[in-house]
């Protein structure tokens, strides 16, 4: 239902534009429901597996949700519906016609993706979402947006296609796609380690890792807000999920090389994201090359690979889907208000827009990862992993990271607080844009008080079980 | 829940809560906004005064909620929450009546007063922090809402001082992070307990708890303005005199000073930090601070600026008396906290009716100013006193127990120390006494404003001589019950018994 539902609520919206928006809402809460009904079945009776067609696997597509998926259905259940919230009044009538079935397509594409248990699926999902992620680049208009989508385009496709060449060697080797049954096949050969290679290769680049994230930042900035949010928020955490579901469940365990490679690129990420993000006199590049440095800091769980180190990458996510998701709209009120996202000039919007500011300072220290906010639990757990397996390196990262972010969030946070006069010429931001902001900017404090709940959730079904046992 | 276990939360959202609210009044809703802000001090110093009556029978007042797996946030009401909880609640509430008169008719009250609440909660929520991750998430709070009153009157000159507080206090916050953690996966626990809680890793660990050690105390040194890390402080005094006086008396200061109280007494415990061989060095950095903040003070002739650097050597005496181990040197420090917090708000309510009344910023205007403003400068002379150490004013009861500790542990070179500040504070206080008293006042002042007869708006005028009375009460009637002093000899008696 998760999947199909925002599916036909998509070509509902095609098929009546006019009626995009209430239809897109309903959609939209429809969805909610249903991923809140799917959560009530995994809490109450544990992991769900679902055969489409009741075919089955090997033969069939396996639906499968265990407390992982569950949670990246449930971030994305609740980012989305923010979004849809927000672009009820983002958009104006000829794009908000083009959008919603675009955004409703790629919902179900991420709520397939989340629940896809064989890797052959995943690759259909990801490519279908990649190309719904690139039509919505391209919705700006104008010359900058298209080229950014073209770049976005082949970058993606590019990604899927090496995926896909190790989705092949894998089959090949042991017939099969199906998760589950590829673990328990799996054994060391130069074709696997090659698909390996590939695979992880297409998904790293999907994810923006560095040093492959340079299509990343044009891509994130010159896209409508509410697409942003989208993009920064959910759709590079989808091909991670993919990542790290490949590696708990189907890689054999065991290439700590690979862990510490991965590890060196994230904490490169950490360091280079954050002084771009420091650099630039945008707001909206700012924050894109802030969400390079935080994907940074979900590889730092390879090289440690324990239990707690898994779950404060997730935490992470989590959180900074909400926050990333909640700057980018408070940067797109900021620009519908001002017409400009120049840093420099930014004392005299901010001044009328306290809810905005709020929203961006909120989400601010949960990317910066003080206390308390789902941000500082993530890092926490993190850093107590890194102690604890003895690799103190990775501490330098984190914190030398969260200094970075502290500087480029307070560099957008002084202009709150100038004498600048009144703006006279103002164009209104709705009020609906604000508090959507303003909300999920809240989520993310949030989750910092009230961690016992997802990390639960994220043992459903242990996907770090084997770690968390011994 | 029940009431023992309510209450501490109660006492954090007494201020929490109207603190919100206030965000979403409009400017003008004065009134609203006065009531809500009183209202919650006055509410919060009811129970305050509920929960010290309570330890003091013996009640155990303790919220606990999971945070993570094994570890909680903790808000527990002990003997030094206490000791700290009451100073932040009677000086807030002070500082709020001040606030109230000192900003009439500027602009963004309602923000103002909004994070002003925050920075409360904050210090109580330090205060009442019942283990390391709850002090850690309160003092970075209290960095937060802190940072929007320093660059309230948002001038170039302020943006830079809120740059540079935040440059200092984010990687100090950063370094106690890590220490914490660190901490943490060694212990496997952060609960604040007497004697510590890291006894059975001097063996295994001694490096590793030293090096810790390093790291909580430069985190929190950072706040409690230990030289070197004291560069942000003098430049925080652009924010308006309420903020500053609660910055240098209650808040931030005293926030980071109460951290290193709680981490050499309630982390490690004073014994095993003795053992470790901390405490040394710590006692000689203190003194060092003592020193260089008196003698920087003697060449400012900004009132403000004199004030920041002699708070800069006062904060100190409580981290002097918390490393030289020993009962009545820990007195001394405790009982210092209090003091220099009744004191020092004094002495900045003081320079901001100055400010605000006269125009005077600078000691060298300062001349006459006795005559013109004989109650203000009243409640100035007697913190100023008080300070330099003068019995029976509260600074003396400090002086006193700091230096009988010293010569029960042996340190006889911190008497050395603790007369030559006192020269000093008396060098640069007394100058200002003088002047104020006995020159002749200029033919006029340099921005004066009136008050039909008396000498400022009341509202300027009831909070210094208030806290001036404190100050005297503190020293004379040392010995009553629920004085500081009795407070810190009752902490100081757990920590040291056997």
């Amino acid at each position: 239902m998760a999947i199909l539902l925002p599916l036909v609520g998509a070509l509902v919206c095609f098929l009546w534009p006019r009626r995009s928006v209430p239809l897109g809402l309903v959609t939209a809460i429809g969805v909610v429901t249903c991923v809140a009904g799917l959560g009530w079945q995994v809490v109450v009776l544990g992991t769900q597996r679902y055969a489409v067609g009741g075919w089955g696997a090997p033969l069939g597509i396996d639906l499968y949700a265990d407390g992982l998926s569950l949670l990246m259905l449930m971030v994305t259940a609740g980012v989305g519906l923010g979004i849809s919230a927000y672009s009820t009044s983002y958009f104006e009538r000829k794009q908000s016609a083009l959008f919603w079935p675009l955004w409703l397509f790629l919902w179900a594409a991420l709520n397939a993706l989340f629940l896809s248990a064989d890797i052959f699926n995943l690759y259909v999902t990801l490519e279908l979402l990649g190309l719904a992620a690139v039509a919505l680049v391209a919705l700006a208009g104008g010359a900058d947006a298209l080229t950014s989508a073209m770049r976005y385009l082949l970058v993606s496709l590019l990604g899927s296609l090496f995926y896909l060449l190790g989705v092949a060697l894998l089959y090949h080797s042991f017939g099969s796609v199906d998760m589950a049954i590829l673990a328990q096949r799996m054994e060391p050969s130069p074709a696997v380690w090659a698909a390996i290679g590939l695979m992880s290769a297409g998904l790293l680049l999907k994810t923006a890792l560095f040093p492959l994230h340079f299509w990343l930042p044009p891509a994130h900035a010159s896209a409508p807000a509410p697409v942003s949010a989208l993009l920064s928020a959910l759709v590079v955490k989808a091909s991670f999920y993919i990542l790290l579901r490949l590696w708990l469940e189907v890689f054999p365990p065991g290439n700590v090389a690979l862990g510490q490679l991965l590890g060196l690129l994230g904490a490169a990420a950490v360091l280079w994201g954050g002084i771009q993000a420091l650099r630039q006199t945008r707001l909206k590049l700012l924050i894109a090359y802030s969400t390079v440095a935080q994907l940074g800091y979900f590889f730092l769980a390879f090289p440690l690979g324990t239990a707690t180190a898994w779950k404060g990458t997730l935490y992470l996510l989590l959180s900074h889907a909400l926050a990333k998701a909640a700057m980018f709209m408070a940067a797109g009120n900021i620009i519908r208000f001002g017409g400009h996202d120049r840093i420099a000039d930014l004392d005299r919007v901010a001044h009328r827009l306290p809810l905005t500011v709020t929203a961006f300072a909120l989400a601010g220290i949960s990317i910066i990862g003080l206390p308390p906010s789902g941000g500082f639990i993530g890092k926490w757990l993190l850093l107590d992993a890194a102690l604890r397996a003895g690799q103190w390196w990775w501490v330098v990262i984190l914190i030398l990271g969260g200094l970075l972010a502290a500087a480029y969030v307070f560099k957008v946070i002084g202009y709150a607080f100038t004498q600048a006069g009144v703006l006279q010429e103002t164009r209104t931001v709705p009020t609906i844009m604000e508090w959507v902001a303003l909300a999920l900017a809240l989520g993310a404090i949030l989750l910092g008080l009230f961690a016992p709940w997802p990390l639960a959730l994220m043992e459903i079904g242990l996907p770090f079980g084997r770690e968390s046992a011994g | 829940m029940n009431w023992d276990a309510g209450l501490p939360l109660l006492i954090l959202s007494s201020s929490l809560l109207p603190g919100l609210v206030i965000f979403f009044l409009p400017e003008e809703r004065v009134a609203t906004r006065t009531t809500l802000n009183l209202g919650g001090a006055l509410l919060k110093l009811v129970l305050v005064g509920v929960m010290v009556w309570g330890v003091f029978h013996g009640h155990h007042y303790e919220t606990r909620m999971p945070l993570l797996p094994g570890l909680d946030l903790v808000l527990r009401a002990d003997a030094e929450a206490v000791l700290f909880v009451t100073l932040s609640t009677v000086l807030w509430l002070v500082t709020t009546v001040y606030a109230i008169g000192y900003l009439e008719d500027s602009p963004h009250r309602s923000r103002f007063f909004g994070f002003f609440s925050l920075c409360v909660t904050a210090t109580v929520g330090v205060a009442l922090a019942g283990n390391l991750i709850t002090f850690l998430l309160f003092y970075e709070l209290l960095t937060l809402a802190t940072y929007p009153l320093i660059v309230h009157r948002g001038t170039e000159v302020a943006r830079q001082a809120g740059r540079t507080y935040l440059t200092y206090t984010i990687a100090g916050g950063a370094l106690l992070l890590v220490g914490t953690v660190w901490i943490y996966s060694l212990a496997g626990s952060l609960e604040f307990t007497h004697r510590g809680f890291v006894a059975e890793l001097v063996d295994t660990h001694r490096a590793a708890l030293i090096v810790i050690f390093v790291l909580l105390i430069a985190g929190l040194g950072v706040k409690a303005a230990l030289v070197p890390l004291h560069g942000w402080l003098p430049q925080a005094m652009v924010a308006p005199a309420p903020v500053s006086a609660l910055l240098h008396a209650v808040a931030v200061v005293k926030a980071g000073a109460f951290g290193i109280v709680r981490v050499v007494d309630d982390v490690f415990g004073v014994e095993v930090a003795a053992n470790l061989g901390v405490t040394g060095p710590l006692a000689a950095v203190a003194a060092v601070t003592i020193i260089y903040g008196s003698l920087r003070a003697l060449f400012q002739d900004d009132l403000k600026r004199r004030l920041a650097f002699s708070t800069i050597s006062q904060v100190s005496y409580i981290i002097l008396g918390i490393a030289i181990v020993g009962p009545a040197a820990t007195i001394g420090g405790l009982v210092h906290l209090v003091h220099q917090g009744v004191m020092k708000i004094t002495l900045f309510f003081c320079a901001g009716n100055l400010a605000e009344t006269l125009g005077i910023h600078k000691i060298s205007e300062m001349n006459g100013v006795g005559r013109r403003m004989p109650w203000t400068m009243a409640a100035f002379t007697i913190s100023a006193l008080g300070m330099v150490g003068v019995p029976p004013l509260a600074g003396f009861i400090s002086k006193w127990y700091l230096g009988l500790g010293a010569l029960d542990a042996g340190q006889g070179w911190v008497v050395f120390v603790l007369a030559g500040s006192s020269l000093l504070n008396a060098g640069y206080f007394l100058p200002i006494l003088y002047a104020a008293w006995f020159k002749a006042p200029p033919d006029a002042w340099p921005a004066e404003r009136t008050w039909g007869s008396r000498e400022t708006f009341w509202l300027l005028l009831a909070p210094p001589v208030v806290t001036a009375l404190l100050t005297l009460a503190a020293g004379l009637l040392a010995s009553a019950p629920f004085s500081p002093l009795q407070w810190a000899r009752f902490i100081t008696a757990q920590e040291y018994m056997p």
